[in-house]
């Protein structure tokens, strides 16, 4: 048995199964577990689910679902923990740090008192987990990043970053997919693409994933670059 | 296959149907019509699904041209008056267009969407299961700019009338608390529902910028959670944001209420500067509104247009269909 999570109303077509204010790896499992066993036992009406850091948000059909049926069909799966936890995917993805692909490296690198090359060591040493996506389309928010890494984000953001950054704000990093505004930290660049309209899957990371990242070389980044924009798979699942 | 070329159009045009389902957890916006009951109608004026994919117009009228053959078209929107080769139509009426014929539809007044649907629907390649186009991601259907060839799906081409389009709900936008109303002072729901409201400049199809009194949450960072059109959350400067259907999936800014799923067409309608109110409603009163809202648009049954719809007086377009919900703030 584990604390049960609060339920909080979203309006008429959506609550919000909420463990807690915080970014915790713990937490966030648990959003996941809850997640997973929800879809393994569904509740009629349920549209969609969108697991977040420290909460899991449930869109229903209003005129479809008994609301008091829904809710307390989650907290008696959020408060008896699954006995087996479902092993996450884990993906291998290869990054070129710094240079023109991560213009802030030296900087951050800086600022956290550390030589480049040790700052690249320290960040691709984790096992991340992607704890939310959202912001943008396939913007894959991590959890694990080595605190002494860690750096407020920009004052001004820049208006906009290249596809499949990889970046740090604050205590968080991220693998972004699609080109668009940032005022993060931009550290290095995949090759891999994490969002493609029409290919299947579409997207690649999920939430609850683990990623580890592989530093390559510029001109390796170039080469997997244009592999992957024919169509292969760059970015490699380990588990 | 016959298509409609855009021959003038404005920015915040473009093609929008009931909107993406299932992708949110992957940052996806719903996005879709932002005024469900009036594509509805359009569609059910061509013989369309409700929420089959149509022209969005945001304020300004557009220009179309008909090319490859004839279509059955219609409007619907606040004041909107669609043109057919010079011919007039009275709202809640079809009409075929023929090959080369000039579509002309007039800005909005009083509100600020307006649709024109065709028989069959806007026939562009589906993205993630829907039409609708996304402004932020540029995911899906089609931003309209002039000389864009949008295609028709086709279908029958016998004008079909209405013999009442349905109007919006009346009365305060309703709300229901939640789910961050304890980052608020206790007062925090009583200034929502007591205020006097207007819409910001701001407002797109992302939020209605709110001004009004300053709803101040407490100190401290909240951890993103998801969000979704209705929600209202307020930002440090107090004043609130509902968040409308192209809005992100998740967001760092506590949400004090949500609008209900009824009330968010008649809410996308209302003008920059349109005062308004707010009202709570517990989750019966909004399952009830979502319901009624429901069977407007289900029972929107057009019959075969006849003579007598094609010589309907223009004054009928003057008849200002759109929410006013300043009616009930002066009965306040």
């Amino acid at each position: 048995m584990s604390a049960p999570p609060r339920v909080l109303p979203c309006g008429d077509a959506a609550i919000s199964v909420d463990f807690g204010n915080v970014i915790d790896l713990a937490v966030n499992g648990r959003v996941m577990a809850l997640d997973r066993a929800l879809a393994a036992d569904p509740v009629p009406g349920v549209v969609e689910t969108v697991p977040t850091y420290r909460a899991l948000m449930i869109l229903f059909d209003p005129l479809a679902t008994d609301v008091e049926a829904l809710c307390a069909h989650v907290l008696d799966l959020a408060t008896h923990d699954a006995a087996e936890p479902a092993a996450p995917r884990r993906w291998r993805v290869p990054v070129a740090y710094g240079g023109a692909q991560g213009e802030d490296l030296d900087d951050i690198a800086a600022f956290a008192g550390l030589t480049p090359p040790a700052f690249v060591e320290a960040h691709a040493a984790p096992v991340y987990t992607v704890m939310m996506i959202g912001f943008m389309p396939g913007f894959s928010y991590l959890g694990g990043l080595d605190p002494r890494l860690a750096r407020p984000r920009r004052d001004t953001p820049r208006a906009r970053v290249p596809a499949s950054s990889v970046s740090i704000g604050g205590a968080q990093t991220a693998i972004g997919s699609v080109a668009g505004p940032s005022g993060w930290h931009l550290i290095g660049r995949t090759p891999a693409l994490p969002f493609v309209l029409h290919r299947d899957p579409v997207f690649l990371f999920g939430a609850g994933d683990e990623i580890v990242f592989a530093p390559i070389s510029d001109a390796e980044w170039r080469s997997l670059s244009s592999a992957a924009a024919d169509g292969a798979q760059v970015a490699e699942r380990i588990a | 296959m016959s298509a409609l070329v855009v021959d003038r159009c404005a920015p915040g045009a473009s093609v929008q149907d009931g909107g993406r389902v299932g992708w949110r957890r992957y940052g996806i916006a719903t996005a879709g019509a932002m005024d469900r009951l009036a594509l509805a109608v359009a569609n059910a004026l061509v013989g369309n699904p409700a929420d089959a994919a149509a022209v969005e117009l945001t304020l300004a009228g557009a220009r179309f041209r008909v090319v490859g053959g004839p279509v059955l078209v219609a409007a619907s929107g606040p004041g909107v008056v669609l043109t057919v080769d010079g011919r007039t139509l009275a709202p809640g009426v079809s009409a075929r267009a023929e090959d080369g014929d000039l579509l002309e539809l007039s800005a909005m007044r009083g509100g600020v969407y307006g649709y024109l649907a065709v028989a069959g629907g806007v026939d562009l390649r589906p993205e993630m299961g829907s039409r609708a186009f996304h402004l932020r991601s540029g995911i899906g259907g089609a931003m309209l700019t002039p000389g864009m060839r949008l295609p028709v799906a086709g279908g029958a081409l016998a004008p079909l009338a209405l013999d009442r389009v349905p109007d919006h709900a009346t009365g305060p936008i309703r709300f229901m608390p939640g789910p961050q109303d304890d980052w608020f002072s206790p007062e925090s729901l009583e200034l929502l529902a007591g205020a006097d409201w207007q819409v910001d400049a701001r407002s797109d199809r992302m939020g209605r910028f709110l001004a009004g009194p300053r709803l101040i949450p407490r100190a401290g960072s909240m951890v993103s959670d998801g969000v979704l059109p209705g929600s209202i959350q307020v930002p440090p400067d107090g004043q609130p944001i509902v968040l409308m259907r192209d809005c992100q999936t998740t967001g760092g800014y506590p949400k004090l209420a949500t609008v209900i799923s009824a009330d968010l067409d008649r809410l996308a309608q209302l003008p920059a500067g349109a005062r308004f109110r707010l009202a709570p409603v517990d989750r019966a009163g909004a399952v009830s509104a979502a319901q009624r809202l429901a069977q407007t648009i289900a029972a929107l049954n057009p019959r075969p247009a006849g003579a007598i719809d094609t010589v309907r007086l223009l004054s009928a377009n003057l008849i200002d269909g759109v929410v006013d919900a300043r009616g009930d703030l002066d009965q306040a």
